[in-house]
């Protein structure tokens, strides 16, 4: 039997009976979306206290006597994996995904909800994992966040006895949970669906994370046998990625492995994890834009495809991250082609954002800054991701802070800041209470103008040549402006860090503070803002699923009585039926 | 990672698209359905277990193709470095590969059972079938010390690293599937559980249990050719 049939029937659903089951144990995707989205925002604060200490070292150097070169290196290293996995993965696919599939589809929970659960534990056990780094003889990691082989387990590298141990079993217990989550996810969207949700009918954030999963499970494998071939060489002494080198004055027993089958390895998952971040950010923000511009998305087909033809592509433009590892040229004009391949429905994207603005109604709503906000910066990023894709360009520039610049524009600010204009957008359903409005903004405007004021410089020095992954730029070898630059983005970077404060504040202050949202106060026309509760209730959807009769935008619908029309309002039904508790 | 991969990929991608693309074609902002031509969703009549079934069979495919595709590469690389020894496969692998493939047509005998409804010969060939595996993964550890007892078994030989690396993984993911196999044969020799109750589970298993004979036929061909 269909699942829609099973779960249209009025019974409960793994119904939870004590605070236990419904807080800690649960099995209710919504509880389990902000256990995510908790932890996730807890390890990245760590992240982000880890950025702090780097730019102070970089900003004024020899001022904080307490920061060594080692720990700037583990410093470096951890605040890259935690914010790329830990965070922006975990918070995107196990946060705002358990949160939206259901709800979005029409579904009362995910269909496998125990296994929903085992994801979330085994996934804090991966962040309790990593951060036990922390904690034993040698600290974490400091080998960079790509891990490479031979330094990362080579002695003298900062963590290479216990740190980078803790960080591929870490990795790999991630893995793990990603793939019970991830299967969860693919299956409740194929699966669970309610009656007239075609695919076509999603809205672009479901497709989003649906895509953004499915490159995760098939791209995660990679970085799993990465991560097991590395522990096992430096556990037991094998040699699959340890070539014969002189460590320290010393030859250990490796000898013949290939630290470049480590690269094709790491970077086979590592590129399309730009895109398993990436890909969510660019189906929120398509929802985002068009219910704060009132106009339905521009292109909505285009939209689709150009999902799935950035999940396809991003598959076979890995080698892109190893021009400078040395590679026969004609791979390196392989992978410049397919890189520039990505950038056409990548670019069709931007587009359809922009249109999707042209003529709208456009709110000026804090979810709405950010979104626009996000095209700015993505814009940005993916521009100097052109440059990177040529070999001939690329080769220079790999070693500078154009390439740190580039990346921290396109996946590090880009998807942060669609992460906070979701927070701003769905936090009403999540809570009942909006948040508060002029402290978004201060947020916002703090952060947008902060990030430039970071990243722009930082392009500049990396045309210039300045070198990265350097402890401090105090030496002859670079001229006192470059010092100057460093320290004007301290002052930036330690700036838009404090604003964050500013955003922890106001989650906690709106909680109990915030004014009361309705059901539906964004005026949305998808299923998440017409539950009968908000926010919503175990089930989510009371005794009957809901029948969805249209798309996801019909916004400003000419002759309509209003500038929105839910997706389950059936055809003829005159005005648009406002959703329980709607403050429209 | 060869081009091959690389092209293996698109080529995939291309089949997907390709099956998706009568259903990506809809024109979302014309239809309307009226209320009783409301279509289901698209969404099939499969079980949601069969469908992340097959969904978690994607993942152990590019698990195990990168295994693969990285025990190649380092194969080239250590032959040119002269680290690479090849060693003689033990001659256990046989029988176990024999217990295994028996341990998978018992389980597909199961499934039939499960289908007719008879509880008795559902019960014995799903105990053999597990019994069997169980079976296949002791041999593999005789196999793993046959291998420890000769001189090619040294840590810096990756190709009898690559041996325990391929069979390990491999055996954790029958591990795995005896998990659900034993829950299975628990749930059934309770007196309220009928075959007819059981036969998504053992279907399941039978799936999983064919496919890791695949696998293994794969791994061990490999073995062997290399």
């Amino acid at each position: 039997m269909a699942y829609v049939a099973v779960a249209d029937r009025d019974h409960a659903l793994h119904d939870p009976q004590t605070f236990v089951t419904k807080y800690i144990w649960s099995q209710d995707h919504k509880v389990i979306a902000i256990q995510y989205a908790v932890t996730a925002i807890a390890i990245g604060l760590v992240a982000l206290v880890l950025s702090v200490i780097m730019r102070l070292q970089l900003g004024f150097p020899h001022t904080f006597s307490l920061i060594a070169p080692s720990d700037y290196y583990q410093a470096v290293t951890m605040h890259g994996m935690i914010m790329v996995i830990y965070l922006l993965t975990a918070l995107f696919l196990g946060g705002f995904g358990n949160y939206l599939i259901p709800l979005m589809c029409g579904a009362r929970d995910m269909v496998f909800p125990y296994m929903n659960m085992l994801s979330y534990w085994v996934y804090l056990l991966a962040v309790l994992v990593l951060v036990a780094g922390f904690f034993l003889p040698g600290g974490p990691t400091g080998a960079g966040w790509t891990l490479y082989p031979p330094q990362a387990i080579s002695t003298g590298t900062p963590g290479a006895t216990w740190g980078i141990i803790c960080m591929l079993l870490s990795l790999a217990i991630f893995i793990v949970a990603f793939t019970m989550g991830g299967l969860n996810y693919v299956t409740t969207v194929l699966q669970a669906r309610c009656r007239g949700m075609t695919l076509m009918r999603m809205p672009l954030s479901v497709w989003g994370i649906f895509m953004a999963t499915i490159l995760g499970l098939l791209a995660f494998p990679a970085l799993f046998v990465s991560a097991i071939m590395m522990t096992l060489d430096a556990t037991v002494g094998t040699s699959f990625f340890m070539p014969a080198v002189v460590s320290m004055g010393r030859s250990p027993a490796h000898h013949g492995g290939s630290p470049l089958l480590f690269q094709h390895l790491f970077w086979f998952f590592g590129h399309p994890e730009v895109y398993i971040v990436a890909l969510p950010a660019f189906g929120i923000v398509s929802d985002l834009l068009s219910t704060h511009a009132r106009r339905h998305i521009f292109g909505y087909r285009m939209m689709v495809w150009a999902i799935l033809a950035i999940g396809c592509l991003s598959f076979v433009v890995w080698a892109h991250h190893m021009y400078v590892s040395g590679m026969n040229p004609y791979f390196g004009f392989f992978f410049a082609t397919t890189t520039l391949i990505i950038a056409v429905p990548t670019a069709l994207k931007v587009y359809n954002w922009v249109l999707t603005l042209w003529r709208g109604d456009i709110h000026l709503t804090v979810p709405m800054l950010f979104a626009i906000g996000f095209i700015f910066t993505f814009t940005h990023g993916g521009l100097t991701g052109l440059f990177l894709g040529n070999v001939t360009v690329d080769v220079p520039l790999s070693a500078t802070y154009f390439v740190v610049a580039h990346f921290h524009m396109v996946m590090g600010v880009s998807p942060i800041l669609v992460v906070f204009g979701a927070i701003y957008h769905w936090y009403p359903k999540m809570t009942g209470r909006m948040l508060n409005d002029t402290l978004g903004r201060l947020h916002f405007w703090i952060t947008f103008l902060g990030v430039y004021a970071i990243y722009l410089p930082m392009h500049y020095l990396g045309i210039l040549g300045v070198p990265r992954r350097y402890f401090a730029y105090t030496t002859a070898d670079f001229p006192a402006s470059v010092q100057s630059l460093n320290a004007s983005i301290t002052v930036a970077a330690l700036i838009v860090a404090v604003a964050q404060l500013i955003f922890l504040f106001n989650l906690a202050w709106s909680l109990r503070h915030g004014r009361t949202a309705g059901g539906n106060p964004w005026r949305a026309t998808t299923l998440e803002w017409q539950t009968p509760d908000t926010p919503p209730k175990h089930g989510n959807w009371g005794a009957k699923l809901p029948v969805v009769y249209r798309w996801a935008y019909d916004y400003s619908v000419p002759g309509a009585s209003a500038d929105f029309i839910p997706q389950n309002v059936p055809p003829g039904a005159g005005s648009p039926v406002l959703a329980h508790g709607s403050s429209a | 990672m060869t081009l091959t991969t690389a092209y293996a990929a698109l080529g995939t991608g291309a089949a997907v698209w390709a099956l998706l693309v009568s259903r990506l074609t809809a024109k979302p902002w014309q239809t309307q359905d009226a209320v009783g031509a409301l279509r289901e969703g698209g969404a099939t009549e499969l079980p949601p277990a069969k469908i992340g079934l097959f969904v978690f069979l994607g993942v152990v495919t590019s698990l195990f193709g990168l295994f693969m595709t990285a025990y190649h590469m380092r194969m080239l690389d250590g032959m040119q470095h002269g680290d690479w020894h090849n060693f003689p496969v033990p001659p256990l692998l046989w029988a176990n590969t024999a217990a295994l493939m028996l341990g998978s047509a018992a389980m597909q005998w199961a499934r039939a059972a499960a289908e007719r409804g008879a509880r008795d010969a559902l019960r014995l060939r799903l105990a053999l079938g597990g019994l069997l595996t169980l079976a296949f993964l002791v041999g593999q550890l005789l196999a793993w010390r046959a291998v420890s007892g000769t001189a090619y078994f040294a840590a810096g030989n990756p190709a009898v690293a690559f041996f325990y690396l391929l069979t390990a993984v491999h055996g954790l993911h029958l591990l795995g599937g005896l998990v659900v196999w034993a829950s299975t044969v628990r749930r059934l020799s309770l007196p309220d559980v009928r075959p007819l109750d059981a036969r998504l589970t053992v279907g399941l298993c039978t799936v999983y249990w064919h496919y890791l004979l695949l696998v293994w036929l794969v791994l061990f061909g490999l073995l062997l050719s290399t």
